[in-house]
């Protein structure tokens, strides 16, 4: 049997969507390097075509550039996705661990919740979120939390059920571990396959939602993002097709390299199924 | 000879690049002659189950596959073969027998339309020639009331009906050859005493020869007309049955039939202790499908008033077949299970009727050893902080706590080393001697075990039988011992207690119930230990 690390980085898909996921990042971080002013700043004529001096990727209705913006949105778009995917993540585990473990009446109560917040439309639950809470940053983090935990909660409460059979568990009972020692200890080590593909899978949704709120124009004010950019140039996708296009492409790449890694995770962890 | 059933020439089958070794069979030559049972004997990882396999034209291909050699059937090469005549030869003239028979078997037909569809494909027989034909082969596997059965689906019928009706449906086309594989290994030894008895009796009406897959040397004596040891994919010794087992050449052979638990049971101790553990009158009932929306919950009660008691330094064996509620009393005794009512007293203090905090008090004393040395450890932890876990819980600094699991693991003849490496790496044997090591750790009172054996090779069985016994001298313990199988409660118990159905039969020393069994149903486990009168005959070890 091959090693995890033989799997995962022996697999080509892995290394596109590794090397994607890394230059975003890279750019990200070092955003006000690569583009030391304000995205928001005029700094052109309106409508530059991409290719035109001193502007890489066009300027757009206002006469800004769209480079520094996607760059400046880069930051701004994966630092929602990850927060907010890391919060569904906390929160459905530690729900579904619960429910999962003790089963009977608590495993009632948490799955109907569970699914409550499954019937409602999410992205709607969402639009409704972010328009109660007003739009910022923190509140996005908070709408796609919540609209995204549901399914991590299910996934972790089967695991759970799941090694919660197994010997090794009834051996630590026997030993005297207390229920939490051995909710934490013992089993959720045993179920991390399934959940970091699940989550990282997740990203990329949240990606997608954190652009289609900013495209509706609920996104974080004051703050670059890639949906909010296609929002602005929609009404000129006739006259500047470059506005809304190359955004659209940036978020196209990324949720597709965030797929490949987590397929290729998957693949990984789960060698079994791989060779099917 | 030339007139041979099955001619397997110099067969070597070849596993993929990444498996520890080359070839699973390497240069196997085996004959089955017409009318005989040909056992293949070995332990897991010898070869047996793929040269069933290969026979069948059933290797898991493309991983795996036959390289060199022929395996000549009636005169043809079935290594050569295209698919469709093998199909007609693996229907018609060679028919297979597998270990699971509740997987074999379609569990959404009745299981006389499944033995009809063997008929529909391969012959030309009309419904009712074929109903009379199913009917016919139900009653020579010896079912009642064959109308009923024909009607019935897999679930509806226990472990042994299955196997039988299997045993039905290969017989279905009076095959030359039948191959089983472990057909006995997932059935109660009562019930595996019976199918053998059908399997012999059957070959013998039919005239057909069987490949015998087996692990049990005790099933090879009971049924073998000839015998071939497999170790490491290669025949260490091949003979009439009456010559391997009372007369084994090979070593490796010699090794495996000294292995065999022998039926001495051993001696009661002259001093009398004060009881360890008692039970009093415990009862435990499963509520079936009580839920929200359904009415009539069904009950199962899988203990019924039961007590026991286990003297100080000394250790009891609770004998019984699968659904007889030893696995519930166990879990009962380590508190994994409330007993509906009765009390079970640890050095006279009640562990039953009492909270969870106070019931944590006594996880010090009772430790538990599992029957699958897979499942019970956990994969993501090192060995040293498994069998730590228990003395850090209870307050030994984890330094020291560590240090003493080096300890114990030599204890159990592992390396010390062992602690810093994953479950993943060791076997089932070494396996079973860390959850040993486990128990040990916090130095309980009783160890319960529970089925601590069953998943092991015979040798290596005996190896943890000798090293539960030597510890338990060596520490003083109590043992409850949870076992099916009579003959390793003879070996490791001085007292027994045969359990059915939830209510003890008979309970004794060791050494009175072998000598002289009261009740009916310890009568009839004695006589179902497969080989017992070959066993009987070996000198004492």
């Amino acid at each position: 049997m091959k090693s995890f690390n033989a799997r995962f980085y022996g697999n080509p898909r892995v290394y596109l969507g590794l090397a994607w996921l890394a230059l975003v990042a890279v750019v990200a971080i070092f955003a006000g390097v690569f583009a030391p002013r304000d995205p928001f700043a005029i700094v052109g004529q309106p409508f530059l075509p991409p290719g035109s001096e001193g502007f890489l990727l066009g300027t757009d209705s206002l006469g800004r550039n769209v480079l520094a913006g996607l760059i400046h949105g880069a930051r701004t778009t994966l630092m929602i996705a990850v927060l907010s995917t890391v919060a569904a993540v906390a929160f459905g585990t530690v729900l579904g661990a619960l429910a999962g473990y003790y089963g009977g009446i608590v495993d009632d109560i948490l799955m109907r919740l569970t699914e409550f917040f499954q019937t409602i439309p999410w992205f709607l639950f969402a639009i409704v979120l972010v328009a109660i809470l007003s739009p910022s940053a923190m509140n996005l983090v908070i709408a796609i939390a919540v609209v995204s935990w549901p399914p991590i909660a299910r996934v972790v409460r089967a695991e759970v059920m799941a090694v919660k059979a197994r010997e090794f568990v009834q051996a630590a009972v026997v030993a005297g571990q207390r229920d939490m020692g051995i909710l934490f200890g013992q089993i959720l080590p045993n179920t991390l396959s399934p959940l970091i593909v699940t989550g990282s899978l997740m990203v990329a949704t949240a990606i997608l939602i954190e652009s289609a709120l900013s495209f509706l124009g609920l996104g974080a004010p004051g703050q670059m993002s890639w949906g909010f950019q296609i929002g602005a140039g929609r009404s000129f996708l006739r006259d500047a097709w470059w506005l809304v296009t190359v955004p659209g492409i940036v978020i196209l790449l990324t949720v597709l390299a965030i797929n490949l890694i987590g397929e290729g995770l998957n693949d990984a962890l789960n060698p079994r199924l791989a060779d099917l | 000879m030339t007139d041979a059933v099955l001619d397997i020439r110099d067969l070597h089958v070849a596993l993929p690049a990444w498996s520890d070794r080359r070839h699973a069979v390497k240069g196997v030559s085996l004959t089955v002659n017409p009318r005989e049972i040909l056992c293949i004997v070995g332990e897991s990882g010898s070869g047996k189950s793929m040269m069933g396999k290969a026979v069948m034209g059933l290797l898991p291909a493309p991983h795996v596959h036959a390289d060199r050699g022929q395996i000549l059937f009636e005169g043809r090469d079935l290594l050569t073969l295209g698919a469709e005549a093998m199909r007609a030869i693996r229907g018609g003239r060679i028919a297979m027998i597998f270990q699971e028979p509740m997987t074999a078997l379609n569990p959404l037909m009745p299981v006389g339309r499944q033995i009809d569809e063997v008929l529909e494909v391969h012959t030309d027989l009309d419904a009712p020639a074929r109903a009379a034909r199913v009917r016919a082969l139900i009653e020579d596997v010896h079912l009642p009331d064959p109308d009923r059965m024909m009607r019935s689906y897999p679930h509806q019928l226990s472990g042994g009906q299955r196997q039988r009706i299997v045993i039905a449906m290969a017989l279905a086309l009076e095959p030359a050859l039948i191959i089983a594989d472990e057909p006995t290994t997932a059935l109660d030894v009562t019930t595996q005493a019976q199918i053998l008895h059908l399997i012999k009796e059957l070959q013998r009406k039919h005239g057909t020869s069987v490949l015998f897959i087996t692990h049990d040397f005790g099933v090879v004596a009971e049924i073998a007309d000839r015998v071939a040891v497999m170790r490491q994919g290669e025949v260490v010794e091949k003979g009439p049955a009456s010559e391997v087992l009372v007369t084994p050449q090979h070593t490796y052979t010699q090794a495996l039939v000294a292995a065999v638990p022998g039926l001495n049971p051993r001696n009661r101790p002259a001093e009398v202790t004060p009881p360890l553990l008692e039970i009093r009158n415990l009862v435990r009932t499963y509520r079936l499908g009580g839920g929200l929306f359904s009415r009539g919950a069904r009950e199962v009660k899988a203990v019924q008033s039961v007590s026991l008691s286990i003297p100080k330094g000394s250790s009891l064996a609770l004998v019984g077949e699968s659904g007889s509620g030893k696995t519930t009393m166990a879990k009962c005794v380590i508190g994994l299970e409330r007993p509906d009512s009765g009390d079970i007293l640890l050095d006279g203090k009640p562990m039953t009727g009492i909270g969870r905090a106070q019931m944590r008090a006594f996880r010090r004393d009772v430790q538990m050893v599992f029957q699958d040395p897979f499942a019970s450890l956990n994969p993501r932890q090192k060995v040293g902080e498994i069998i730590a876990m228990g003395p850090v819980i209870w307050g030994t600094p984890r330094a020291q706590a560590l240090e003493e699991a080096r300890e114990l693991l030599r204890l159990v003849g592992l390396q010390p080393e062992a602690a810093d490496r994953y479950p993943h790496e060791f076997s089932g044997g070494q396996r079973q001697r860390i959850g040993i090591a486990r128990a040990l750790a916090v130095k309980p009172k009783l160890v319960v075990a529970d089925e601590p054996v069953s998943a092991l090779d015979v040798s290596v069985q005996k190896q943890v039988l000798e090293l539960l016994d030597d510890l338990r001298k060596q520490f003083g313990l109590s043992m409850l011992f949870i076992t099916h199988d009579l003959r390793v409660a003879a070996t490791v118990c001085e007292e027994i207690a045969i359990l059915q159905r939830g209510v003890i039969v008979e309970q004794g020393s060791t050494a009175e119930i072998f000598a002289n069994p009261q009740h009916a149903y310890t009568q009839s486990l004695l006589d179902a230990v497969p080989g017992r009168d070959w066993i009987s005959s070996l000198p004492a070890a």
